[in-house]
């Protein structure tokens, strides 16, 4: 075997692939939840169903996250160049995207919380936060990640020639977008149609 | 796998040598010294649910008997049964592959060494975190399936249940995601697929298993957790939860959970059966595929546990004939090991003998099984001592016979020295002795009536059920005997067993090419792989007749090169951040149970603190893809 | 044949309650070592004819053709058995490597064909097995086409409550049926509208009679069973259900018809009423109102007729005495036991009612409550 570095079996980063085999597991997590909701989408337990929903209002929230999905792309576009300041420049967007994202989620999760939504009125209730809040603490790990991809950058400590770690981190977010499409269709926009 | 010679590095010192003691052990990143305290935890646990069943033992020697309370009693078999699968055979597992993957498909260490160290601290402090609720008021009382809403009830002692498993799960998916890595790509030059061990295999199947069964069980304890300290509704049937999700959540991981526990003892039979007959494994490829075949089905029969519950005829006839077809696999297996040793010329060492009482073991498990299958019956079965006998058939009789032929088989590649084969042989028929005489009687008392999880035998029962539990608990001072000579076997031979050299068994896989002990870099020289059973291949040469023929000396390399300056090899790092950041799960976990805000935002703190330190540490030799070092990473 | 040959059992088959206090462990004879080790040689043999709570001793249909199948599978388990142990033994013998024995075995990898024939051998028993399994599946399940007698099981901590329909009877831990006929348990766990029990899961399970099945909050799970003959079925609940698990049993009694009709009458009259000024009146009184403690009337209901029979928190006691055990038929009605019973329940079965306000409180009564109460509860034939 020649001495290069990533001369690995398949050829792949261990980062990288390691980072793959993590995702697909995270899948089952989210799909999990997402038949416990499916489960409980009409035991309301005589509290807030799924009338509740403000579609345009996260309609909004889910398209900034959409493009954030965009910027990571270019952010990680950039570090391939080695263009180390356009490359903080759109990780940065890509973080600031995500926090109004977290933010709209915040807002949405206070408006359903004062209408009765409690996490304790029903079941329904139940899997509805924990199955959004749980991809919202996916979407906040995923900005702490890149504010210190940011500022490991900045302080120089992350260098042009390792854009995988803009990559994995890369992969970490598209996959947390995913899911949201999932989850904004199975939770919001399937049960609309019922309605 | 590169290996680099001082003058490619530009570095011409070799690396400093490790530091012993305590703190060297606390920040290793060494899969073998983390295989070594995975399987020193797991005697510990071993011991303390041993314990546990002794007393449940005591209890149920004689009708009527209160030796301890209810209380107690529901304590110790939820206790028992959580510290055998997650504390014991699960990190068993773990153990061996931890020390042996690398060495076996020739690499240095695994894909993430700091991560493993993480694995096992997890592992670590989640048992610790369990056992403490014996002092926090009362340990896990709701079965180690943690039925809702009962579990889920605010006044049980669940809620350590839930976050115990929940941290224990953790580590369990860190190492499946390291171990598929490492096998996927960390493999020698020319170790296929198909050229890998089977115990290498069956270390794949068993990641995945975790892999995809880990965030299932991960959502049911939450949901658990929640709404038994937070006060959600999941599985309150007052508020129109369904206390059947968390069943059919639990089983989905529960079921791939059994495949996850015998696998690996699979794997280990597979390796020893091999060595001792003198034979190649018997279809190799029948192997490998019947272990990922039962692996894939074992998603697929997760209802057969419900087969009393509330679920319809449908569910129950589909879900039956599933069950009934893992048989198949099963059966191709049992078959293969047995054909192995047809033809050779079988050396019974203690180590083969706990493969071949695996063999047999594990095949009255597995045909109890196919009778559970029976629906209608099974209704007479489920929840009787017939299912107790039947599961510690497959995880006693099978899974730990199998870990144990591999703590025999491999204890001189750990330590240079023999178990003495006169104390393994006590050891062996003991073991049998006791195992068939507490647990094959369960089978009786079982269709006779006796229900698990019972605090009191009942007198009504009639005196041969009474007689079946004596004797059942008779066994168990057999094998506490028997444990007591293996744990004085492992100790004494550490100092005192004969000397083993490199290659006791005249072994086939290239773990035993390498010095014994293994170095800290495994391999001086990474060898190159061009079949399966590489090690054997380099030794023996085969005439017309397929008879092996020894090669003479020097002809071939059958050795790793030990002598001579092999210059500089890059290993991982040695870090305290892994134990350092795990600690922060204790006050997280804590606080979690005792709806505790300050605790939980301490333990967050501190875990992400602590990833920031691992972040940014500084390594020794610079980062795998810094450009100044591009050509130089070895992992 | 009846290895548990205690006469406790032939007692209860007469509906005698014999005057034996306290628990259960004073009631058995002590053991000698001969016994145990004659029972030894022969419990495997007698072990499918001895005890009452026996899987292998069917008493009617619904337990006796899951038992014919399970015979059919055993058998071919039992040859399975044989073939594959016999086969590793004598591998292991033919093959074993012999003393000085230097040679080399030849190096087979496999062999297809014989591979092809293990897999497809299991796979055909396996079908063959497959086929009456799911034919009965749907058997068992199905609604019985001949009458048959329903009755409403409630699973609560710890303890069985059955309900008649047909008949409007409330009753605990003993079920009557009539003989022959099938019965169809509708089933379910108690709730939080009923008592501080939020409902767990329970599990029926009469082996002679029937195999097991849940009873799940929120769910409404159905058993059959049939009797042939007449006596007493006895069983317990089979799924964990918390602390006192182990003292949950559940009795069937299976009597002819005309008996049948003859209780079913006597539990449709309303409870006796006691004469003034006896001690049975004094306990009435009480059993209404314990002052300042909780009254026994606001978890178990005696009914005189007036108003509507409905389901109390507790068992019904209209008519206690017409069953031969209570506390979950763990112990025996005898004077002695009721008493000791009311004046520490949780000696006489673990409960938490100081936890969570599941099972019986200790009301603290005093001598002579008690002998009233006692005397009053002994009334409600």
């Amino acid at each position: 075997m020649t001495a290069v570095a990533h001369s690995t079996t398949m050829g792949l980063d261990n980062r990288k692939l390691g980072m793959w085999v993590f995702l697909a597991s995270e899948f089952l997590f989210f799909g999990a939840f997402m038949s416990a909701y499916l489960l409980y989408i009409d035991t309301t337990n005589r509290g807030p169903g799924i009338e509740i929903f403000d579609i345009p209002f996260t309609s909004v929230s889910s398209f900034v996250l959409l493009m954030s999905s965009l910027t990571m792309v270019l952010a990680h576009n950039s570090h391939l160049r080695g263009d180390m300041r356009r490359m903080r420049l759109w990780v940065l967007a890509t973080a600031g995207q995500g926090m109004v994202f977290l933010g709209g989620q915040v807002y949405e999760f206070t408006v359903f919380f004062r209408e009765g939504l409690d996490l304790t009125q029903s079941p329904f209730a139940s899997s509805f936060y924990f199955l959004a809040g749980f991809h919202g603490a996916h979407v906040a790990i995923g900005v702490l990640l890149l504010l210190g991809l940011y500022s490991l950058s900045l302080t120089g400590k992350i260098k042009p020639g390792q854009d995988v770690k803009t990559e994995i981190i890369g992969l970490y977010w598209h996959f947390v977008d995913i899911i949201w499409v999932i989850l904004f269709t199975v939770v919001y926009l399937i049960p609309e149609l019922r309605v | 796998m590169a290996t680099m010679t001082a003058a490619e590095t530009g570095q011409s010192r070799l690396r400093p040598s490790k530091p012993t003691g305590f703190l060297s052990w606390v920040a290793t990143t060494d899969h073998k010294r983390i295989g070594i305290l995975y399987f020193w935890t797991v005697l510990v646990f071993f011991f303390i649910g041993g314990v546990e069943s002794s007393l449940m033992r005591a209890q149920l020697a004689q009708a009527e008997l209160s030796l301890i309370t209810p209380e107690i009693y529901n304590q110790m078999f939820t206790m028992h049964g959580i510290t055998m699968v997650f504390l014991v055979v699960m990190p068993f597992a773990a153990a061996f592959f931890n020390y042996l993957l690398p060495l076996m498909i020739g690499a240095r260490d695994v894909a993430f060494p700091r991560l493993n160290a993480f694995s096992y601290w997890f592992y670590l402090f989640g048992g610790i975190f369990l056992y403490s609720s014996f002092f926090l008021g009362g340990a896990p009382n709701g079965s180690w399936v943690g039925y809702a809403p009962l579990s889920s009830d605010a006044v049980s002692n669940m809620a350590f249940y839930a976050v115990g498993l929940q941290i224990l799960g953790v580590s369990s998916l860190a190492s499946a995601v390291n171990f598929i890595v490492t096998i996927l790509n960390m493999r020698a030059p020319g170790m296929t697929f198909m050229r890998m061990p089977m115990m290498v295999w069956m270390a794949l199947t068993t990641s995945f298993l975790l892999l995809f069964a880990v965030p299932i069980i991960a959502v049911a304890l939450f949901m658990l957790q929640f709404d038994a300290v937070f006060d959600a509704q999941f599985f309150q049937p007052a508020s129109g939860g369904d206390p059947i999700l968390y069943q059919h959540l639990f089983w989905l991981f529960g079921h791939p959970e059994v495949y996850i526990m015998i696998l690996p003892a699979m794997g280990i039979v597979s390796e020893v059966m091999p060595t001792f007959s003198r034979k190649p494994l018997f279809g190799y490829a029948a192997m490998a595929f019947a272990g990922a075949a039962i692996g894939f089905i074992g998603f697929g029969v997760w209802a057969h546990h419900m087969f009393t519950s509330a679920i319809g005829p449908v569910p129950r006839a589909a879900f039956a004939v599933a069950t009934m077809f893992i048989a198949v696999p099963t059966g191709i297996k049992i078959f293969n090991w047995v054909f192995t040793m047809w033809g050779g010329r079988i050396r019974f060492t203690t180590a083969m003998l706990f493969s071949v009482g695996f063999v047999s073991m594990f095949t009255i498990g597995g045909l109890s099984g196919v009778v559970h299958s029976i629906v209608p019956h099974n209704a007479q079965q489920h929840d009787t001592y017939f299912v107790v006998a039947h599961f510690h058939y497959v995880l006693f009789g099978g899974a730990l016979f199998g870990l144990i032929s591999g703590v025999y088989y491999w204890y001189p590649k750990v330590t240079g020295r023999l178990m003495s084969e006169k104390l393994g042989k006590f050891h062996f028929w003991t073991w049998l002795l006791g195992f068939n005489l507490t647990f094959g009687p369960m089978h009786m008392s079982g269709l006779l009536g006796q229900p698990r999880r019972t605090s009191v035998l009942p007198g009504e029962l009639g005196t041969t059920v009474e007689t079946y539990n004596l004797l059942s608990s008779l066994g168990v001072i057999v094998l506490a005997v028997s444990a007591s000579v293996f744990l004085y076997n492992l100790l004494r031979s550490m100092k005192h067993g004969e000397a083993s050299g490199d290659d006791p068994w005249d072994a086939r896989t290239i773990e035993w090419m390498t010095a014994t002990p293994p170095k800290v870099h495994n391999f001086d020289v990474i060898p190159v792989i061009t079949a399966r059973d590489e090690f054997w291949h380099r030794k023996y040469a085969e005439s017309d007749q397929h008879i092996p023929v020894a090669v003479p000396v020097g002809a071939s390399v059958d050795h790793d090169e030990h002598d001579g300056d092999v210059g500089h090899i890059h290993m991982p790092d040695p870090s305290l951040w892994p134990a350092i950041h795990t600690l922060g799960v204790m006050p997280l976990g804590y606080g979690l149970v005792y709806a505790n805000w300050l605790l939980i935002g301490i333990g967050l703190v501190w875990m992400v603190a602590g990833v920031f330190g691992w972040i940014i540490e500084p390594l020794a030799e610079g980062d795998d893809d810094e450009p100044a070092l591009v050509g130089a990473a070895t992992h | 044949m009846n290895l548990g040959s205690d006469s406790q059992a032939d007692a209860r088959h007469s509906r005698q309650p014999a005057p034996r206090p306290g628990r259960r462990p004073g009631r058995r004879p002590g053991r000698r070592p001969g016994r145990i080790a004659l029972l030894l040689g022969v419990a495997l043999v007698l072990a499918a004819c001895s005890g009452e709570q026996n899987a292998l001793d069917p008493a009617g249909p619904y337990a006796q053709r899951p038992h014919d199948l399970i015979l059919y599978v055993f058998g071919i388990g039992a040859l399975v058995f044989v073939l594959v142990q016999g086969l590793i033994l004598y591998t292991s013998f033919r093959y074993r490597r012999r003393e000085g024995d230097d040679s080399m075995p030849e190096q087979v990898h496999g062999n297809t064909k014989l591979e092809i024939v293990w897999t497809l051998i299991p796979a055909i028993i396996l079908a063959a097995i497959a086929v009456p399994t799911v034919q009965m599946i749907f058997e068992q399940m199905d609604e019985p086409e001949v009458d048959f007698l329903t009755v409403e099981v409630i699973g609560h901590r710890w303890w069985f409550e059955y309900y008649y329909p047909d008949y409007d009877i409330y009753t605990a831990n003993e079920m009557a049926i009539p003989v022959g006929m099938p019965v169809r348990l509708e089933m379910t766990a108690t709730d939080l509208a009923r008592s501080p029990d939020l409902g767990v899961i329970h599990s029926f399970w009469i082996p002679r009679l029937a195999g097991k099945q849940d009873l799940v909050p929120g769910h409404t799970t159905y058993l059959n069973l049939q009797a042939d003959i007449p006596g007493r079925f006895i069983g317990q609940c089979a799924e964990y259900c918390g602390l006192s698990h182990a003292n949950m049993r559940a009795r069937v009694e299976a009597m002819d018809m005309a008996d049948f009709e003859t209780w079913v009458a006597a539990q449709r009259t309303p409870a006796t009423v006691p004469a003034d000024g006896t001690l049975e009146a004094r306990g009435r009184e009480l059993f209404g109102d314990l002052g300042a403690r909780q009254a026994c009337a606001s978890c178990h209901q005696v009914w005189e007729g007036n108003g509507l029979r409905g389901p109390g928190q507790g068992p019904d006691l209209t008519h206690l005495m017409s069953r031969i055990e209570f506390a979950g038929a763990i112990h025996d009605m005898t004077p002695e036991n009721l008493r000791a019973w009311l004046k520490d329940p949780n000696s006489m079965k673990p409960m938490q009612y100081e936890v969570n306000g599941i099972g019986m409180p200790n009301l603290n009564l005093d001598d002579d409550e008690l002998d009233a109460l006692t005397a009053y509860l002994l009334s409600l034939r």
